[in-house]
């Protein structure tokens, strides 16, 4: 599912002219989840899902999701075509930088969002009770055992990484990326309007880090993590006996006991010699060698500090996805295994 | 009847008391429209003029004003909420459940639950908004930042208020989030680097006194863990929320309101 969103991504910003401009193709993007989410909710076990109280809200954000991406990136083509024959962004007509009155003109649209929301908030809260399960008891531990939904997409990596990274140090890098975003970003362009072309990098990589490694996981383990987290299809029973296999290997097993055929070695630094340098590899020597190569260009744009940050911000952000594709093709449990010290990576 | 109606109107709005009141002539020429924006505290968020740009919601997507209106909303169903519920383990969910069997217009707990969800979404949309039309860019950067730590803590609002209806679902997604600060590097009791933190012998980070303890108030979510997040979601995090959602708003007046092309952009006329 991961591969097929990155892929989905990348075509959709490779051909966006034709996937905003062309009506029946904007029609079938826009069309699609609807459609989908139709004919699935007619199935038993997807409509057991799809209608839990706390997971209609998550439906509506997906189909929001992919609308005011489309809308966006419409805008944005428009305005680059606009750019192209040399004439000023949309945003930027003469007619557009015109100054109105705040009133009535933005006070009266704030009170029609204003009222619909409301709206809105009143017809839902009478249509979907809130739900209340039993009261709590320490003693019942509840299978599946889901966080919040918006903490499911962490809930997620979990699979793959052990909490002191999935559950502490990931969130945190993913704040403190947030937050470096406006420091790392060289490219004065694009400021106040719609634009693909002229930061085509900058928004590959937010799209790639919102969509698919925060949105699409939160849906993952939401709709298809059922009892002990196992990976249940859109319209599959959420069985509690479903049976699968841990056949996961660390690096170390890999290299010392199937590659050279000795034991495992008993000194956690020989044993882990292997994983330890691949990790060093790819967060000392990587960036380096991307700077000097393909990342040339960020390089020499962003200077030392923003580059090594971005970097190392990037590369965190990569191996979330690289990890995945091990454990599913090569069942690799962890580069470092250390549990000596709490330390798995 | 209706003129005479509207007779009266315009006779009231020449009383002492609506003078005192409002300031300015109903807003229907320019000096009125201006006076009725800059003598007001809450409109005057507002600049008196701006962008048409600005005001298209294929531009904004109103998802910053929507955030906002949904924390006012917040406010006022948790307020009504707070009257009838008691954070300890003995009243919270026979509290809940009596707001919903039995308290008049019983509909405050879904709108606070579902306007928490949208509000999560509506974040999530404005900084998708913003950084597609690379508002953060320079002057804005800061306020980027400033949006960011708002955008946490409406995660740890909705995160604390979770528990607070006190059943299975609220105690074991809170038990499956704090978990996590068990294992944070260096201060959680299974984290790396914990055992390093250590007198001697003597370990300093123990299950009663790592990061997961100081946030639950105990070895599990309990009591204290209810009390905890009930203090925090009511009172805490709205108190820092509130003053730099005040930071957030002052920041987007002085740098010229809603972003755009901007006058002295290489792009404008």
């Amino acid at each position: 599912m991961t591969g097929i969103s990155i892929l989905g991504l990348l075509a959709f910003c490779k051909y966006r002219k034709f996937c905003t401009q062309n009506k029946i193709m904007s029609g079938a993007i826009l069309g699609f989840p609807i459609v989908f989410f139709a004919i699935s909710a007619m199935e038993e076990n997807f409509w057991i899902q799809f209608r839990r109280p706390d997971n209609v809200p998550i439906s509506f954000m997906l189909w929001f999701v992919v609308f005011f991406i489309w809308l966006a990136m419409k805008k944005g083509v428009e305005n680059d075509d606009r750019i192209a024959k040399g004439q000023v962004v949309y945003e930027a007509k003469p007619e557009e930088e015109e100054k109105v009155f705040v009133w009535p003109d933005l006070v009266y649209t704030e009170m029609i969002c204003l009222l619909l929301v409301s709206i809105l908030l009143v017809a839902w809260s009478i249509l979907i009770p809130a739900p209340l399960e039993e009261p709590a008891n320490p003693q019942l531990t509840p299978n599946p055992s889901k966080a919040p939904w918006y903490f499911l997409g962490l809930q997620e990596i979990l699979v793959y990484f052990d909490p002191w990274l999935a559950g502490v140090l990931i969130p945190t890098f993913i704040v403190i990326g947030l937050v470096a975003i406006p420091y790392i970003d060289p490219n004065p362009k694009g400021n106040g309007y719609y634009t693909f072309a002229e930061r085509r990098n900058e928004i590959f990589i937010f799209l790639f880090g919102f969509v698919i490694l925060w949105v699409l996981l939160v849906f993952q383990g939401t709709f298809l993590r059922g009892p002990n987290w196992n990976f249940y299809g859109p319209y599959e029973y959420w069985d509690v006996h479903k049976v699968v296999p841990l056949t996961n290997v660390n690096l170390s097993e890999f290299i010392w006991a199937r590659l050279l055929g000795v034991g495992m070695p008993g000194f956690w630094l020989v044993r882990e010699i292997f994983g330890l340098l691949l990790i060093s590899l790819y967060f000392v020597v990587l960036p380096v060698l991307l700077a000097k190569t393909i990342w040339k260009k960020f390089y020499v744009q962003m200077s030392l500090l923003p580059y090594v940050i971005g970097s190392h911000l990037m590369l965190w952000m990569l191996l979330v996805p690289i990890k995945m594709y091990l454990r599913w093709t090569l069942n690799l449990k962890y580069f470092v295994a250390i549990p000596e010290f709490f330390l798995n990576i | 009847m209706i003129s005479r109606l509207r007779r009266g109107f315009a006779d009231f709005t020449r009383t002492p008391v609506w003078k005192s009141v409002f300031r300015h002539k109903m807003p229907k020429d320019p000096k009125n429209r201006a006076l009725a924006v800059l003598t007001n505290v809450f409109l005057h968020l507002h600049p008196v003029r701006m962008r048409k740009q600005g005001l298209r919601i294929s531009y904004t997507w109103c998802m910053g004003g929507v955030s906002f209106f949904l924390f006012l909303s917040l406010t006022v169903t948790g307020i009504l909420l707070m009257f009838y519920y008691r954070p300890t383990a003995q009243h919270a969910y026979p509290d809940m459940v009596d707001l919903t069997e039995s308290a008049t217009l019983g509909l405050m707990r879904e709108m606070h639950r579902w306007a928490a969800h949208l509000m999560v979404i509506t974040v999530w949309l404005h900084m998708l908004r913003v950084f597609l039309t690379g508002s953060y860019k320079p002057p804005r950067e800061f306020n980027w930042v400033i949006g960011v730590v708002l955008l946490v803590l409406t995660l740890l609002f909705s995160f604390t208020g979770y528990l607070l209806p006190w059943d299975q679902l609220a105690m074991w997604a809170v038990t499956v989030g704090s978990n996590m600060a068990r294992a944070s590097p260096g201060l959680g009791v299974e984290g790396p680097g914990s055992q390093l933190m250590a007198i001697g012998d003597i370990p300093l980070i123990t299950a009663g006194s790592d990061v997961r303890f100081v946030l639950l108030g105990g070895r599990f979510v309990g009591e204290g863990a209810l009390l905890r997040f009930y203090v925090l979601h009511c009172i805490g995090i709205p108190f820092i929320f509130v003053m730099l959602l005040a930071a957030h708003f002052w920041r987007i007046r002085r740098d010229g309101g809603i972003s755009g092309p901007g006058k002295g952009g290489p792009l404008a006329m």
